[in-house]
């Protein structure tokens, strides 16, 4: 009973101990910072203009996505059915594409309903077409979702060699299209991100390095007294993981206000059904945090190349 | 309490500092470590708080094989060993109280402890009413008292001293001497590296002399042995 006591009030102990250290090492970490001067300003700097552009590629990067998958989403394969074709040979097909693997649901369409829609669709213009009610050129059709649009390609291939098909169309162009460009922009985005965070972490690291040189003397003597090496190091991982974080500020409040701006400016004026931006609630917010994150990682990353090369504790 | 077994150190630039040396000093003894400069008697001192490796050989203190010693459990080797050096080595931003509380605030000591201990100490070297001052406003021996008083605020087992009257004048090295003495008188091991042939034929200790990396004489209650 006694034993457990006394263990129990050492673990208290040590951890008031930590908290205590760990105060320690934030303050020490800031005191770096304003003792530097001029390279935490640059290097702060040079974090933030790398995040403001991880930032604005990601938000595009994301958003294009987001289409992309709109309008995949959207995406039906269409078949029509040869004129020959009789109702029993319309109604076998049916049940043949339904038996395909990967569609979600068929379904029929005469070709005056898709004469109507198609009136319908076209407005004004539209009404010339009425014309045709009389000796309607169009074919009925089958209307085939898939179950994954990656299918759509395979599911329009199978089609197409079934009896009384007379063709297949589906939007696959359109969308292939889209996510070459989303490649693109994703390429480029990297390289250019991975430059820039590089350059940051090579600046910070720089930063550090000041700070260890500057305090060269002190840590000599903290190795001498026998202070742990992690004791020694903390302080720099703490100066490095500000460094980050301030460095994320800047660019945070930009994607607030800026994508606020857009999400409510934007939204209105592109009207496509398909074009629909990702909401500010939880975008934006996901965004900001995914931000510190890297800021604060870069920052880490930074300071443990300095500490690892100048610091053999 | 420290053995030196057959230790050989040879440097990468090639030089050799020490070809072969055994020593056992026990606990509670008083060494003077002697010898011409670039002998090896530097390197036997930093061998001891594991500032350098022995290339060949094994070195056991207080019952640890150093050769065992993970390098994350060096600092708690030199919670157990004091060191002093010619220069002092404190801080110049710091007070004196500072810089000798600096040695416990980075082994995590609590502060409570923190303020007892740095009185106590300073009140044995006699600097409790310079506290407060900083190391630039102390005189050359006042800084050293307040070196050694780092170096034992922690209660080591063995205090390293290398050349601690290097820099100080004849009177405030016997000062610095008397401080050195109540500290072995207290149970801790001293071993103290010293180019002073009056320190040496005047308080009579064990003299281990070093000579071209070995053991040249190793006596109790020796000479300096040297023309200074």
């Amino acid at each position: 009973m006694k034993m457990a006591s006394l263990q129990e009030m050492n673990s208290e102990v040590s951890t008031a101990m930590k908290i205590r250290t760990l105060i320690r090492h934030i303050n020490e970490g800031f005191k770096n910072i304003s003792r530097n001067g001029w390279m935490s300003f640059a290097s702060i700097g040079a974090v933030t203009v790398t995040l403001i552009l991880v930032g604005a590629f990601l938000a595009l990067i994301l958003n294009l996505n987001q289409i992309a998958h709109n309008i995949e989403s959207d995406v039906e394969v269409k078949a029509f059915i040869e004129r020959t074709a009789d109702e029993n040979d319309v109604r076998n097909l049916g049940t043949e594409i339904e038996s395909i693997a990967g569609v979600k649901s068929v379904s029929f369409a005469s070709n005056d309903e898709e004469l109507e829609s198609l009136i319908e669709s076209m407005g004004e213009e539209g009404e010339a077409w009425r014309l045709f009610k009389q000796d309607n050129p169009l074919t009925h059709a089958f209307i085939i979702k898939p179950e994954v649009p990656k299918d759509t390609t395979s599911i329009a291939e199978q089609v197409t060699h079934l009896d009384h098909v007379r063709e297949v169309t589906y939007g696959k162009d359109t969308i292939d299209r889209l996510f070459t460009f989303n490649d693109y922009a994703r390429n480029i985005g990297l390289v250019l991100i991975i430059g820039l965070v590089l350059t940051a972490i090579f600046l910070i690291s720089n930063t550090i390095k000041l700070t260890i040189m500057a305090r060269s003397e002190e840590i000599g003597i903290m190795k001498l007294v026998g202070a742990t090496n992690g004791f020694i190091r903390w302080p720099f991982f703490i100066e490095g993981m500000l460094l980050g974080a301030l460095g994320s500020v800047v660019p945070i409040l930009l994607i607030l206000v800026g994508y606020n701006y857009l999400d409510g400016n934007i939204r209105e004026k592109v009207s496509f059904s398909f074009v629909e931006f990702l909401p500010f609630y939880p975008f934006a917010i996901q965004l900001s945090l995914i931000i510190l994150l890297i800021g604060v990682f870069i920052g880490m990353w930074g300071s443990v190349m300095s500490v690892r090369k100048f610091l053999r504790v | 309490m420290i053995i030196l077994k057959d230790i050989q150190k040879k440097y990468n630039n090639g030089v050799t500092a020490l070809g072969g040396v055994d020593i056992h000093i026990k606990k509670g003894e008083f060494v003077y470590v002697v010898g011409p400069s670039g002998a090896g008697k530097s390197t036997f001192i930093r061998l001891i708080y594991r500032e350098v490796k022995p290339t060949a050989g094994e070195i056991i203190i207080d019952g640890l094989n150093l050769s065992d010693l993970k390098e994350k459990n060096v600092p708690y080797l030199r919670r157990k060993i004091g060191v002093v050096f010619q220069d002092f080595k404190l801080l110049p931003k710091l007070t004196i109280y500072e810089n000798v509380a600096f040695a416990l605030e980075v082994i995590e000591e609590s502060p409570e402890n923190i303020r007892t201990k740095v009185m106590d100490v300073l009140g044995l070297v006699g600097l409790k009413n310079k506290a407060r001052h900083f190391p630039n406003e102390l005189s050359g021996g006042e800084q050293q008292r307040v070196s050694i008083a780092r170096a034992i605020v922690n209660n080591p087992d063995i205090v390293i001293a290398d050349e601690p009257t290097g820099n100080l004048d004849p009177e405030t090295s016997w000062e610095i001497m008397e401080i050195f003495e109540e500290i072995n008188v207290r149970g801790t091991t001293i071993i103290m590296a010293t180019h002073s042939k009056e320190i040496v034929n005047t308080i009579k200790k064990r003299v281990i002399a070093i000579e071209n990396g070995f053991v040249a004489r190793d006596e109790q209650r020796g000479e300096y042995g040297y023309e200074n």
